[in-house]
């Protein structure tokens, strides 16, 4: 854990207390176990429930804790140093419940937000298809207006919490002639009609989240189920991912963290020569490197957490730096750790080889690292345009 | 329905150090924690409550430190906390710690039922619970490792875990429980229990406030005197068994009978 003194408020420091307990006595017993059996984590979802962790967002009026982008951070930091196939599941749900949040209207708001906030049902969030992943506006999936109804067709893929979660919030297209400015996004609930669950996928990493399609063949929702304006689902698509990036970074520091000192009790105890390896520069230059990103990766998130928190209007460059820097340095830690365990790292018998799988899950979701370049380039590049 | 949980703040045992030359605990630094069986009797409280309604109230006897304790019950779930907290109650054994607790329970007025864990694990004596069943007249039913509300909420059918299996036993209320950790799995504290336990305000109820009688409590009420006490010493020997398979096992036999294990 850092020695940092980020300033933390009391309340804060109970999020991180109660994260850090819920990952000491629940996460990190069975998580070799939910890798193996890739069996979904509700008993920790109900046990997040019970803490109110899945409140920590939403405004007190609806039950929640009112908490910002900062307070998410530190909730799954924590827990994703227990595992981050976990903590996804538990962030997959403010991803999907931030839309309704930003841009519900009060009776949305009122009919979803309180039972996402005590946890009774989970929330995901739609936006990838096959063929649109980084390319996101090249969505295919319509809604087409039939009087009191919307009409979903097409297919979502790798949606996170896909099957489990009882609310999606999908992107669609309802104006394809408008291009990024034709799509809308939709409040869609298992169980209506049209809407149905592909195959669980089989995954490298991430092994106890659950990544489903979701097929959606002539569904019909009720017109009041339009989440924010026609046309505005991009904004809220890029929006959405633009508050929730800085909680990758938090769950890339937590698992980093967790690898780090993974490898440092290991060399401490590891005899070759005659000594312990962590006697040997080549191990201590290793670890010194993972600790010193780990902690820039921490600063790096928590400021811009608190940034956001603070009001900031165009976070998009910075949210992206949040997320681009702490999960490249997960992926290296992870697979440093794993080097400086030798042969006990590759083996199941020891976490690391989880957390390096696990790891590269955090380059790829919720925005590419190479997307998230370019939107760092293309601020740049405006920024500089204005001076 | 009026539940009451006691608590007790015990030495953590993973950081317990021993002078070995008093033969007496190393306090200095060390944490306290809720009793482990303690938690099992939070949470059948609590599961109680949330099924039949109610209140629970946590109760426990030490010093002014021992609020923590009870804001970490809170933080589960448990609505109030009381300490009963007096220098004269110091030195208490069973018999007065038995007595002290009955007298602050009685302040309560009418309760339905009082959850203990089944022992502490630093005095281990399993004595609290069953003594004070007798000091408020009410059943007990120790070592419960399972629970089930029946008559739509007029009792409990309970399972007391017994060496050679279990009884089955349904009682009324008030009664009594002393808990195992077979009975539940108890719930992870919550955010706005934290923050509520925070502020609550947690009464200390001194020996007058409880009306208790000087001669039955502390020292005084105890007629268990401690004498001496010692560390046992772990000494672990190790002797390599030589020679063909036949020869080793003739060898442990003969050496497993000198040390009279067999």
């Amino acid at each position: 854990m850092s020695e940092v003194n980020y300033f933390l408020t009391e309340e804060q420091q109970m999020i991180v207390d109660l994260a850090r307990q819920i990952t000491r006595d629940k996460i990190i017993p069975v998580r070799a176990k939910l890798d193996e059996t890739e069996e979904f984590p509700w008993e920790i979802m109900k046990d997040l429930a019970q803490a109110d962790l899945f409140g920590l967002y939403i405004p007190e009026e609806y039950g929640g804790l009112g908490g910002g982008c900062f307070e998410n951070c530190l909730a799954v930091e924590q827990l994703a140093y227990g595992c981050i196939a976990v903590t996804t599941t538990f962030a997959a749900s403010a991803l999907g419940g931030y839309p309704i949040c930003l841009y519900g209207t009060d009776e949305q708001k009122s009919k979803y937000l309180p039972d996402v906030a005590a946890g009774k049902r989970l929330v995901a969030f739609g936006l990838t298809e096959a063929s649109a992943g980084s390319d996101a506006a090249a969505i295919k999936t319509t809604a087409v207006q039939d009087g009191d109804y919307w009409v979903l067709n097409g297919t979502k893929q790798w949606i996170t919490s896909g099957g489990e979660a009882e609310i999606y919030t999908i992107i669609a297209m309802t104006d394809k002639a408008k291009g990024a400015r034709g799509a809308s996004a939709f409040i869609v609930e298992k169980g209506d009609e049209g809407f149905s669950f592909g195959k669980k996928e089989k995954k490298m990493g991430l092994r106890a989240s659950s990544t489903r399609e979701l097929v959606f063949n002539d569904c019909r929702i009720p017109k009041d189920r339009l989440l924010g304006k026609r046309g505005q689902g991009f904004i809220i698509a890029m929006r959405t991912l633009d508050l929730a990036r800085p909680g990758i970074g938090a769950i890339a520091v937590g698992l980093s963290q967790a690898a780090l000192d993974e490898s440092v009790v290991y060399a401490r105890q590891r005899v070759q020569f005659g000594q312990p390896i962590i006697s040997f520069q080549a191990i201590q230059h290793m670890l010194a490197d993972m600790a010193t990103y780990i902690e820039a990766s921490r600063a790096l998130v928590y400021a811009i957490a608190r940034t956001i928190d603070a009001g900031a209007k165009n976070f998009s460059k910075l949210s992206a730096m949040a997320k681009l820097f702490p999960t490249d340095i997960a992926m290296k830690v992870t697979t440093d750790a794993v080097q400086i365990l030798g042969g006990y790292g590759y083996m199941k018998d020891y976490p690391v080889e989880k957390m390096m799988r696990d790891a590269k899950i955090l380059q790829i979701y919720e925005g590419t690292n190479q997307i998230q370049r370019n939107v760092i380039g293309q601020a740049l590049n405006k920024e500089y345009a204005r001076k | 329905m009026n539940i009451v949980v006691c608590i007790k703040q015990v030495p953590d045992a993973a950081s317990v150090k021993w002078d070995h030359e008093k033969g007496t605990l190393l306090r200095d630094g060390v944490q306290s924690v809720i009793n482990p069986f303690d938690y099992n009797a939070i949470e059948a409280a609590l599961s109680l409550r949330d099924e039949l309604g109610g209140k629970v109230t946590a109760l426990t006897m030490g010093p002014p430190q021992a609020q923590e304790a009870l804001r970490e019950a809170m933080s589960m779930g448990v609505d109030d906390g009381v300490v009963v907290s007096d220098r004269a109650f110091a030195g208490a054994d069973t018999l007065a710690t038995t007595y002290t607790l009955a007298q602050a329970i009685k302040k309560m007025g009418q309760v339905d039922a009082v959850l203990c864990g089944k022992q502490a694990i630093d005095g281990d004596t399993a004595q609290v619970g069953p003594g004070l069943a007798v000091r408020l007249d009410i059943p007990c039913v120790t070592c419960v490792g399972d629970m089930e509300i029946i008559d739509g909420g007029k009792g409990l059918r309970l399972k007391r875990m017994c060496e050679q299996g279990y009884d089955v036993v349904e009682v009324g209320f008030p009664v009594l429980l002393t808990t195992l950790a077979s009975l539940n799995t108890p719930r992870v504290p919550s955010l706005k229990g934290k923050m509520r336990a925070k502020k609550a305000e947690i009464p200390l109820w001194s020996a007058a406030d409880i009306g208790a009688k000087e001669e039955k409590i502390g020292l005084k009420g105890s007629p268990t005197k401690v004498f001496s006490t010692h560390i046992p010493k772990f000494e672990a020997r190790r002797e390599m068994l030589q020679g063909t398979v036949e020869e080793q096992v003739d060898f442990l036999v003969q050496k497993l009978k000198e040390a009279g294990i067999i």
